[in-house]
């Protein structure tokens, strides 16, 4: 599974993105950044604020319950912020 | 037609408008021009603003988004550019070009597409004053501007 990190959790994760094989009990969006928040303390770091994260699975934004059993790509990142004025 | 176009080159305005009256059946075109913002009294000026977006599922973010103002206003017509990259105060980051056979539908449509494109397309600025960067957070206004278009 390819895991996709943007904007400030890219900075604090430390890296754009990384492949991980998560345990089949790693089930729904929220448990994966459970699991991705142990992998270092920079991702700890990235992860400690729920509420201003947000997900896309396989390229479709979804929220914390949503399931990765069968996901190629997973993005995590902050709430967007485009357009101008 | 839809016309999505994502990347760090200049905004060309009118390249764009002569692409999109060139399709037949318009009697008005509406655009919107978003442009770095040029704040000289805010803790120094912004030096740099660098926008990031997820590549691929930004495009189809406002692809849908023109398709769906396209099917709700009858549009001949819709074009969205984004800047994405470093830029500087007085660039323009975002072009919205609508075109319809008449005026009222042009017009709702592009306020329509700026609007919904703030929160509906992977975009992330990250502001650098006094050598200082930041990561600009989402604003409550917009997401109720968004929400409002239903």
């Amino acid at each position: 599974m390819n895991i996709l990190y943007f904007a400030w959790v890219r900075e604090r994760v430390g890296v754009a993105e990384e492949d991980v094989a998560p345990p089949p009990e790693v089930a729904t969006v929220g448990a994966l950044i459970d699991w991705l928040a142990a992998r270092s303390g920079g991702h700890a770091a990235a992860f400690s604020e729920r509420g201003r994260l947000r997900a896309a699975v396989d390229g479709c934004f979804v929220g914390p319950d949503a399931p990765v059993g069968y996901a190629s790509e997973v993005a995590i990142f902050p709430p967007v912020t485009g357009g101008a004025a | 037609m839809i016309r999505v176009r994502v990347g760090p080159e200049l905004i060309d305005p009118a390249a764009e408008h002569a692409l999109i009256e060139a399709v037949p059946g318009a009697g008005a075109v509406a655009s919107f021009v978003g442009l770095v913002r040029v704040d000289p009294g805010d803790g120094g000026d912004v030096a740099v603003l660098e926008l990031e977006h997820y590549p691929g599922v930004t495009e189809r973010a406002l692809e849908a988004l023109c398709q769906a103002a396209t099917d709700r206003w009858t549009l001949t017509a819709a074009t969205v550019v984004h800047r994405v990259g470093p830029m500087r105060p007085g660039e323009r980051i975002v072009l919205v070009l609508t075109a319809a056979a008449h005026r009222a539908a042009a017009l709702d449509a592009c306020a329509y597409l700026i609007d919904r494109l703030k929160i509906d397309a992977p975009f992330w600025k990250r502001e650098t004053r006094g050598g200082k960067a930041t990561w600009v957070e989402p604003r409550a206004e917009d997401e109720a501007r968004a929400a409002g278009w239903g």
